[in-house]
């Protein structure tokens, strides 16, 4: 099944400045798939896209989610909110509301499924009040749950807003550099809580990653883009040094937690940017 | 110290050079300030001499008020409480009022045909004075503090709704997002990405509003709209001024205590 099916995507933030370029790209039932990039690339402004959250441009751009259109040049559909209870997105910056419980961030996964007044009122049933419970105490941090979400540590506060997609029954997980500002050991945990999830309940997930190593180490396809443009889409195992370099730039080496030796020297043959876009399978 | 660093291996750096633009601009302002103040000197009728050639008169007058008469104490501590009581239903009111219209003034929440109307609106509340709306209410709804209450709800409403509006547009936009991205309906945005960041800022316009409000309250009695300003009106323009004293006396402390109290409840939720 289609999870994501994206075609012609273009956005322009300013006339000059295209931070998404003809983005065509489709991601199936199951996947967990990587999406790399040096910063301004385009990986946010496309997540944010797939959720419904910025609108592309007006030239005939269309993203289905689940079959659902959630826009359609340049228009967020109507559909959209309802097809949105089904994404769970992920932000760097946790997105938690600060001064509420954990357990009341947690809930919130489930504002798009139960009855408007219900969920405005903060009243819900007994059995999803456990059922965010057990969302918790999958990621690890159901100790925590009475506690103000502002008080964890910010891998504890990714693990929560993991469990608020556990609770929502997200079926795809838009995960936007969900580790970029944590250090290497919450990386790992959340890295590992995301894979679980896209294992164990078959939640399609893509990762935007600012580390090639861990795009290597949990995804077996990878998206690469440059200047908005998908320029690399297959198997992680095929991204060649030579190419991480093309594509970061000088600072290439940075990106890699194991070592850059591997980096300095290329091992297959320059590959060129047209040639490692890889067709869909 | 490092030896490698000494005074003589460092040229002195040149002075930067004087700003024109920026002395010229001062001096500008300043002459602006003071023409102003020489412009509004005859409208307002400034005749510090009077001070000073009345003071005979003023002794006089502020001997009447010694010492003060505390003989009917018990009423101006009821008429206090009324004063109050006005205070506590006008803040109530208006805080109520002030959640839906501070966020129907938020530019980063509403399009701007919905802000821009409400501010407007919010602005004609604001511009007019606490005491107008009692004089035009007292005529509405007949003497007696109701007409002190629809006053300061009024009023009230047009400052806490721009205060709110104010800590709405300074929120932190990506919890927001967080809950948008869940599904949730366009309320509940507001009500559980907006609101909780909010809050403590909102308790805090409140409660400061409330202390003004008691201030407020206790002259709203002049004209006719209840409470102990009521009372200090009668005996200022009987001449009673050792009960006028005491009536002071009594507004005096009952305004210091709420402030104190007030001030440590806002120290408490911010």
């Amino acid at each position: 099944m289609l999870v994501v099916d994206i075609s012609g995507l273009n956005k322009s933030f300013s006339r000059d400045k295209r931070a998404l370029n003809n983005v065509r790209l489709q991601v199936r039932e199951g996947e967990m798939v990587a999406l790399i990039g040096a910063s301004g690339s385009g990986k946010s402004t496309l997540i944010r896209h797939i959720a419904g959250l910025l609108r592309g441009d007006r030239d005939g751009g269309k993203i289905a989610v689940f079959g659902e259109t959630i826009q359609e040049n340049g228009k967020i559909s109507r559909g959209a909110r309802k097809v949105r209870a089904d994404i769970g997105v992920i932000f760097q910056q946790f997105n938690l509301v600060s001064r509420l419980t954990v357990l009341t961030n947690v809930l919130m996964g489930m504002l798009g499924r139960v009855p408007a007044w219900r969920g405005s009122l903060c009243m819900f049933t007994k059995s999803e009040r456990m059922r965010a419970m057990s969302a918790l105490a999958r990621v690890g941090i159901d100790g925590h749950a009475t506690k103000k979400a502002r008080h964890l540590s910010g891998g504890q506060q990714q693990r929560a807003a993991i469990a608020r997609t556990i609770t929502q029954g997200a079926r795809l997980i838009l995960a936007d550099e969900p580790i970029a500002s944590l250090d290497p050991a919450s990386s790992r945990k959340v890295m590992n809580t995301l894979d679980r999830v896209n294992r164990e309940d078959n939640v399609t997930v893509i990762v935007s990653l600012h580390q090639v190593d861990y795009a290597k180490d949990y995804c077996k396809r990878t998206i690469a883009m440059r200047d908005g443009e998908v320029v690399f889409d297959g198997p992680s195992s095929q991204l060649t040094p030579a190419f991480l370099q093309e594509l970061y730039g000088e600072y290439s080496s940075e990106l890699f937690a194991d070592g850059s030796d591997d980096t300095a020297k290329p091992v297959a043959e320059p590959v060129a940017k047209k040639d490692l876009a890889v067709a869909t399978s | 110290m490092n030896s490698s660093i000494s005074s003589t291996s460092l040229a002195a750096p040149d002075l930067p050079p004087r700003d024109l633009k920026r002395s010229m601009g001062s001096m500008l302002l300043w002459a602006f300030i003071f023409g102003l103040l020489a412009w509004s000197w005859e409208g307002a009728d400034m005749r510090p001499m009077a001070l000073i050639e009345n003071s005979g008169n003023m002794v006089d007058f502020a001997d009447g008020f010694f010492p003060p008469d505390f003989l009917m104490w018990k009423t101006y501590v009821s008429e206090m409480w009324i004063t109050i009581q006005i205070a506590i239903w006008g803040t109530a009111l208006a805080i109520v009022c002030s959640i839906p219209f501070g966020i129907l003034c938020s530019e980063n929440i509403v399009p701007f045909w919905v802000y821009q109307p409400v501010r407007r609106l919010m602005d004609s509340f604001r511009a007019i004075n606490e005491m107008v709306f009692a004089m035009l209410f007292v005529v509405a709804v007949g003497l007696g503090p109701f007409a002190g209450v629809l006053a300061l709800w009024i009023h009230t409403t047009g400052v806490l709704a721009k205060l709110f509006s104010e800590a709405v547009e300074a929120i932190d936009p990506e919890p927001v997002e967080g809950i948008r991205a869940t599904g949730a309906n366009g309320l509940q945005e507001v009500i559980f990405g907006v609101i909780p960041q909010v809050l403590p800022l909102w308790i805090s316009y409140s409660l400061y509003r409330f202390e003004s409000n008691v201030r407020s309250a206790t002259v709203l009695g002049i004209v006719g709209a209840g409470g102990i300003g009521m009372v200090l009106w009668e005996y200022i323009r009987a001449f009673y001024y050792a009960e006028t004293a005491a009536v002071m006396i009594i507004i005096i402390i009952s305004v210091s205590l709420l402030d104190i109290i007030s001030q440590r409840l806002r120290k408490l939720v911010t």
